[in-house]
């Protein structure tokens, strides 16, 4: 397009301007102290702490007061919790839970889970940082299956259920692993030599290996895709997890505190997430065995 | 803490470790050009082998001349490295970030990391490209930005070859790259490094023209082509350089910066890798170690473009109060250089040093304040701007010569006029940057968090 004289040269006049405007604007900002904090070492807090109250991070369960009512299984709605209820070999009448996973990558943070709960024992802890270098192994275990829990008897006129410090127990669980850790070799369904072994309780002998071998992260049966090293793997035979012969299983060493550690009153009803604070003195014991 | 945090303070061993390599590492490579540079010349080594054979002083001719090859592209890999890190700092800071600050004391080494992560890469050859020219491109690349470090000064005596067609040998061996970088995305079969690779010949071709013409001026203004003769016309002074020695030099260096900005491909004149458009431009197909070679040649052209508007327009490595003939005249007669002269030199390769640096931060800053223009915006600013302008500087410093003829005195006026404007440029832009961080609330000058 043609240009007039005197716009060839406003634009010149232009490009000088824009430059000694934009290069004396990008150099103050060089001589300025930059917006962004370098997490995680150099917050002035630990962004744990800065976090707002209601904050919904890694789902974690207080086994001691939970129910065994599986609300939460139901309510998700990507499945990734998974509970196995059975009966207590040593007493019929007590119902155990022998697995209790939740999935942490999978899981949305929704929150679905957390409203149905009788007693808030699944809640959304703040705890956020949890990389693992194998993604199976953001598959929490909450429930031992050498030694299933029993599951919580709500006391008539309870209004309120003793519950350990909101995130004490999930951050246990990820300090007791490193994040290198190697993922499990194999995600249930068990491989087909496992499953010979012994039928019947849960609780029972696994093989001796297994001590070696890292926790296999509990799964539905639509995540044993993500197992490339277990090929014998059925996922027919998964359903049938209930029945499903003992697991190489070793428990994270962290687990003591999960069952037994310092309890404290929550409120009943799984509402808003309660600041961590110090346990106030134990009003129940943990869960009997 | 939990065990993934990492420790808030370097350890001092790193920090001694960084610094010793961010001291070390360009004193090590200025000094062995500086040392090795002199001693290898065919002339040197004759007067130091003067009972050997005439074979096995061609032999040492041609050890010399390789070593030297190979130190000229050490300093150019090691340069583009150090300015990447340097760039990302600076880019950072500009963006209000922080930038990269974890691989070694304010994350110095992360140049090296990219590099090792780079040669460590599979080398993808789309099944579809032309595989010989693909494999072949990065290096007409590399070997056009090699090959000018044949005449760039480093300091007095510095100097590769002394070519008595120096900057012209520069403007004729650049365009290599452009050929590489066409190669490049003919090359690949893929539309954006077609795309990436026409823009650039395009950009790169029109451009060559207004730097010719802005190459010009200081070559009338010294009678030679030689970059030494360039460097010996002017002084250590400003008013003695050439970009204020005339007016329209002043213009001129200019136009020459912008035209080489655009021959870089630099932003704002980085459309043949355009991100935003093109994925990567010309180098979408590459990876691995070809890849590193075409941004080798990116980084390190930084250098080169500082290095030819030092030595055309800013004075080269002349020290103030130090005429280049005293610096010859300290030489003596020996076979080998005096120790005076030694000094002398490493003076004048800091001298040098430091203007390129100088520019080459400029370079940098410049990539962080502007966006990309158009390719017609491209266009009419080379073809539109930058060219008439350049015709009309050249004409101007033909009359301007033949008054310098008559008058002498007024190149000294202009010297002197020129390098006051400079200087109150540089009071009003302070003053303007003083301003613009006073505008802003909260944290003023702080360069605590680096």
């Amino acid at each position: 397009m043609p240009e007039t004289g005197s716009e060839y040269f406003e634009n010149v006049k232009d490009t000088v301007q824009s430059f000694w405007h934009g290069l004396s604007i990008t150099l103050s900002y060089l001589m300025r102290r930059p917006i962004t904090t370098q997490y995680p070492d150099r917050t002035e807090l630990e962004v744990k702490d800065t976090l707002p109250p209601r904050y919904r991070g890694f789902l974690e369960v207080d086994p001691s007061i939970c129910t065994g009512c599986q609300a939460c299984e139901r309510a998700c709605p990507i499945s990734c919790i998974q509970i196995t209820l059975e009966k207590d070999a040593a007493n019929p009448k007590q119902r155990v839970v022998s697995q209790f996973d939740i999935d942490e990558a999978k899981c949305m943070f929704c929150g679905l889970c957390v409203e149905p709960c009788p007693t808030g024992s699944i809640q959304h802890s703040r705890e956020f940082e949890g990389s693992q270098r194998s993604v199976r192994n953001l598959t929490i275990r909450w429930a031992d299956p050498e030694h299933p829990f029993p599951v919580y008897k709500v006391p008539k006129g309870a209004d309120y259920y003793p519950r350990a410090p909101l995130g004490a127990l999930v951050r246990a669980k990820f300090d007791a692993r490193p994040w290198y850790a190697p993922g499990p070799e194999y995600l249930p369904p068990e491989p087909p030599s496992a499953k010979k072994v012994e039928p019947s309780k849960p609780a029972a002998a696994k093989p001796a290996a297994a001590d070696s071998a890292p926790k296999p992260a509990a799964a539905k049966p639509a995540a044993a895709d993500a197992a490339p090293k277990a090929p014998d793997a059925k996922p027919a035979a998964a359903d049938a997890d209930a029945k499903s012969p003992p697991k190489p299983v070793v428990e994270m060493p962290a687990d003591a505190p999960a069952a037994s550690s310092a309890n404290a009153p929550a409120p009943a009803p799984a509402k808003a997430t309660t600041e961590a604070a110090p346990a106030p003195p134990a009003t129940t014991t943990g869960p009997k065995t | 803490m939990p065990a993934n945090y990492a420790p808030r303070y370097t350890p001092k061993l790193v920090v001694a470790i960084t610094l010793a390599a961010a001291v070390g590492i360009p004193i090590a490579i200025f000094g062995a050009i500086t040392v090795a540079t002199p001693l290898l010349k065919p002339a040197t080594l004759d007067a130091l082998l003067p009972s050997a054979t005439p074979a096995a002083r061609t032999a040492a001719k041609i050890a010399g001349m390789a070593l030297l090859g190979l130190l000229m592209v050490t300093f150019g890999a090691i340069f583009s490295g150090v300015i990447v890190w340097w760039e990302r700092r600076i880019a950072g800071r500009m963006q209000s970030r922080i930038g990269p600050n974890r691989a070694g004391y304010q994350g110095f080494f992360v140049w090296i990391c990219d590099a090792v992560k780079l040669v460590l890469k599979e080398e993808l050859i789309p099944k579809d490209a032309d595989a010989l020219l693909f494999r072949a491109a990065p290096y007409f690349v590399l070997v056009g930005f090699a090959l000018t470090f044949v005449v760039l000064p480093f300091g007095h005596s510095i100097i590769v070859a002394d070519l008595n067609v120096g900057i012209f040998y520069v403007t004729s061996v650049t365009a290599l790259v452009v050929v590489g970088i066409l190669l490049s995305g003919w090359s690949s079969n893929s539309k954006w490094a077609l795309f990436g690779g026409m823009r650039s010949a395009a950009q790169v071709i029109s451009y060559e023209i207004p730097a010719g013409v802005a190459i010009f001026i200081p070559v009338a203004m010294a009678g030679s082509l030689s970059m030494q003769d360039m460097i010996r016309a002017q002084g250590g002074l400003p008013w003695e350089w050439f970009i204020f020695r005339n007016p329209a030099a002043f213009i001129a260096f200019f136009i020459l910066f912008i035209s080489q900005l655009a021959e870089a491909n630099r932003t704002p004149f980085d459309l043949p890798e355009a991100e935003s458009e093109l994925v990567a431009g010309y180098l979408s197909e590459y990876s691995g170690f070809r890849f590193a070679l075409f941004f080798l040649v990116e980084f390190g052209n930084i250098w080169v473009l500082s290095a030819i508007a030092t030595t055309l327009f800013l004075g080269g490595w002349q020290i103030p109060f130090v005429s280049a003939a005293a610096i010859d005249a300290a030489r003596g007669a020996g076979p080998l250089p005096s120790l005076a002269w030694w000094g002398w030199q490493a003076l004048s390769v800091v001298v040098f040093g430091a203007k390129a640096f100088l520019l080459s931060n400029v370079v940098v800053w410049l990539r962080w304040t502007l966006p990309r223009i158009r390719i017609d915006q491209m266009m009419s600013l080379c073809w539109k701007y930058l060219v008439p302008a350049a015709f009309a500087c050249f004409v101007f410093t033909l009359f301007w010569q033949l008054a310098v003829g008559v008058a002498p005195k007024i190149e000294l006026a202009s010297g002197i006029g020129l390098t006051a404007f400079a200087a109150v440029l540089t009071l009003l832009f302070a003053r303007r940057v003083a301003l613009n961080v006073r505008e802003v609330r909260g944290d003023k000058y702080d360069f605590s968090n680096w």
